[in-house]
């Protein structure tokens, strides 16, 4: 499909900041690319990000959005969204700012169950303040401030997002453009907190530290590495070794936030009314 | 009518009254003494409007959350205390930068640190005017009975949106807890205002305009959701909210912000005058602290002592006009009582210069300045 760019990017704003081969500019893309598949409204929908190499992709996009401050996105996102239910709340984050900085207000907008979609540029490094090592460095892995490599156990968002209450959970990778573009799809139409995990590439400052020369090379460890959920399922836990699952992992219903906000509200009116 | 009766009322509670009288609609905050009946009282009667209470995981959360209720066009607020108000701080910057109109309280209680929790102090007089990095003005004000709570509460917000700017209401342990007799204006005594609306269509706004707005250099805001698909960010940005690294830019935009607030002092500043028309001994206080102050003056006075009292009620900016025409009278001396070490004394000391002497009273471990302390300052002044 055709992707009518001025309706959704800043053009005038281009050049982007990202360094050639950087995986940000394919999850945008993928982004785009769901909006524009699910119709929903650009005058509707606002677009929120912390600090980071990610972060800036709000910048880009023609639509209501704020860049704020690194790892809380997701507390301004609250504002936003109880503040006016009716808008679509989408946040970009990176994997410093939603898991370490940020990592209190990720858990607790999964608990609360909010209709926002978090979408995770997961690079697995500091991009930004070039290449110091976030809490989803692999073990062993260089990184500026892991010059022995990396000492401590990464994260895995989708299953801090799920045991924190997530109601949607997906990961997919640059590799995968199409098929992130689908999880990214059915996140936004998620009611209640969908958290996406998109797996990103910085040639810059992870890739050539870790002998990945290439984009290419970083892409190709995705595709190694990634394996369907269905799957996955039946790997046992050797096989697992140094995989990971990618598509749909949690997608259930439960109460969300604003809708019982709404409940009490007419509630509270009705009995003041009486 | 019903709200015109008299009733019986603690200063955070006359708070919440005043933020909901004022159009608040969105509140979050993390509980913490002495502030924590704000967020109770916000919690119970916010739905009861149509409006949300949110206790968020800490306060750097509520800053945020706070930051983006407005941006989406609900009248927003926190409230805290010390070590609240610290983590807050670098979210509080975000909405001087991004011009977001919110209102933050903070029931100021002993520090550094944990300090004396239900102890009152006013030793973040300093941290409200500079807390947050970076050049930046901040307006703050400071009740000192019940009833201003509750009318500078009101105040506040209008502040906040007529100059897109976060307003602190800087309380005290004592005027937080403190239960008394009010009689709260109704609707139709209060003036509402509320931030100004871009009147251009969506492609010829500017959110960050440096000409416009019914105050200069305050441009209106829209809303998120209404069509205008702005921009809000924290780095240094241009008059279309987009970040420059133009120096020339950069500085206007700077500049900016601080003299929206910086050149509008005359209309900001508040004062109360005591017996100041003919004082020789002019004593500064505010907050609890005044409370103290007026009885010493009235006591001073039925001796045949001519003291007088300046309150200000502005904290920031500094009532700067005030203090020079104290100046100009050449009183023998200026006193000034905190429950601190000495903060707001240290602007006033920079007013008086050589021509004034300025004798501190402080007390920082939570007990109150006493009248007496303050009459007996006066008589050795005079
Ligand atoms: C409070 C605060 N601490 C530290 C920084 C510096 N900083 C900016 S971006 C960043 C890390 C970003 O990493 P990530 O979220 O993974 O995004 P990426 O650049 O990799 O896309 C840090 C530490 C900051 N801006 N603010
Ligand atoms: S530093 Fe890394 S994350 Fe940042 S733009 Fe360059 S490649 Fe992308
Ligand atoms: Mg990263």
């Amino acid at each position: 499909m055709a992707l009518p760019l001025e309706q959704y990017l800043r053009v005038a704003k281009m050049p982007h900041i990202w360094c050639p081969g950087c995986g940000h500019g394919i999850v945008l893309q993928a982004i785009v690319r769901a909006i524009h598949e699910l119709g929903i409204d650009t005058e509707k929908t606002v677009i929120v990000s912390g600090i980071g190499c990610s972060a800036r992709a709000p910048g880009y996009l023609h639509f209501d959005t704020l860049h704020t401050t690194h790892g809380r996105a997701i507390a301004f996102a609250t504002g936003i969204k109880l503040a006016k239910p009716e808008l679509n709340v989408i946040v970009i984050t990176g994997d410093g700012d939603a898991a370490a900085i940020g990592g209190n207000h990720l858990i607790h907008a999964a608990r609360r169950n909010l209709d926002i979609t978090v979408i995770c540029f997961n690079n697995n490094i500091y991009g930004m303040t070039s290449g110091q090592y976030s809490p989803l460095t692999p073990q062993g892995s260089y990184a500026t401030t892991s010059p022995y490599g990396m000492l401590e156990k990464p994260f895995d968002l989708c299953n801090l997002v799920m045991g924190a209450g997530g109601t949607f959970a997906a990961r997919s990778t640059t590799y995968h453009a199409r098929q992130l573009t689908n999880v990214i799809k059915e996140a936004i139409s998620h009611k209640g907190f969908a958290f996406v995990d998109a797996l990103s590439q910085c040639p810059t400052y992870f890739g050539r530290r870790n002998k990945l020369r290439t984009p290419l090379d970083m892409m190709n460890w995705f595709k190694d590495r990634a394996v369907p959920v269905n799957a996955w399922e039946k790997l046992s836990p050797e096989e697992r070794e140094d995989k990971f699952p990618i598509g749909v992992l949690k997608k259930t219903q439960a109460t969300e936030l604003t809708e019982v906000y709404k409940e009490l509200i007419q509630q509270l009116q009705q009995r003041g009314g009486e | 009518m019903a709200e015109n009766k008299a009733r019986l009322l603690q200063g955070n509670e006359a708070v919440v009254e005043g933020a909901i009288a004022a159009g608040l609609r969105f509140f979050a905050g993390y509980p913490i003494t002495p502030s924590t009946e704000i967020a109770e009282q916000a919690a119970a009667k916010l739905p009861t409007v149509g409006g949300k209470f949110i206790q968020m995981e800490d306060e750097i959360a509520s800053m945020a959350a706070v930051c983006g209720a407005s941006l989406a066009g609900v009248k927003s607020m926190t409230a805290t205390s010390g070590p609240g108000f610290s983590l807050k701080q670098e979210n509080l910057g975000f909405a001087v930068k991004g011009e977001i109109p919110c209102v933050v309280v903070n029931v100021q209680r002993v520090g550094p640190s944990t300090g004396m929790p239900t102890s009152p102090a006013q030793g973040d007089v300093m941290q409200a005017r500079w807390g947050s990095h970076g050049d930046h003005e901040i307006v703050a004000l400071c009740p000192s009975s019940v009833e201003e709570a509750f009318r500078l509460t009101v105040e506040a917000f209008n502040i906040a949106e007529e100059y897109r700017t976060p307003v602190i209401l800087l309380m005290d342990e004592v005027i937080g807890h403190l239960r008394e007799k009010v009689v709260l204006p109704s609707k139709e005594e209060l003036t509402i205002k509320h931030r100004e609306k871009p009147s251009v269509p969506p492609e010829q706004y500017k959110p960050f305009a440096m000409d416009q707005g019914r105050i200069p250099g305050v441009p209106p805001l829209a809303a998120y959701g209404e069509g205008y698909r702005f921009h809000v960010t924290g780095l240094t940005h241009g008059e279309d909210g987009f970040p420059t690294n133009n120096p020339a830019i950069a500085e206007k935009q700077i500049k900016r912000i601080n003299e929206k607030i910086s050149s509008n002092r005359k209309a900001l500043c508040k004062v109360e005058r005591f017996f100041l028309n003919d004082a020789e001994v002019v004593v500064v206080a505010y907050g609890a602290t005044a409370r103290s102050a007026r009885k010493a003056v009235k006591d001073a006075r039925e001796q045949g002592i001519k003291a007088g009292l300046l309150r200000p009620i502005t904290i920031w900016p500094f009532v700067e006009d005030a203090l020079s025409e104290v100046k100009a009278n050449l009183p023998k001396a200026v006193i000034v009582p905190e429950m601190n070490l000495g903060q707001l004394v240290l602007p006033v000391r920079r007013v008086m210069g050589d021509s004034v002497p300025v004798i501190q009273i402080n007390k920082l471990a939570g007990q109150l300045i006493e009248p007496e302390e303050i009459l007996s300052a006066i008589k050795e002044a005079v």
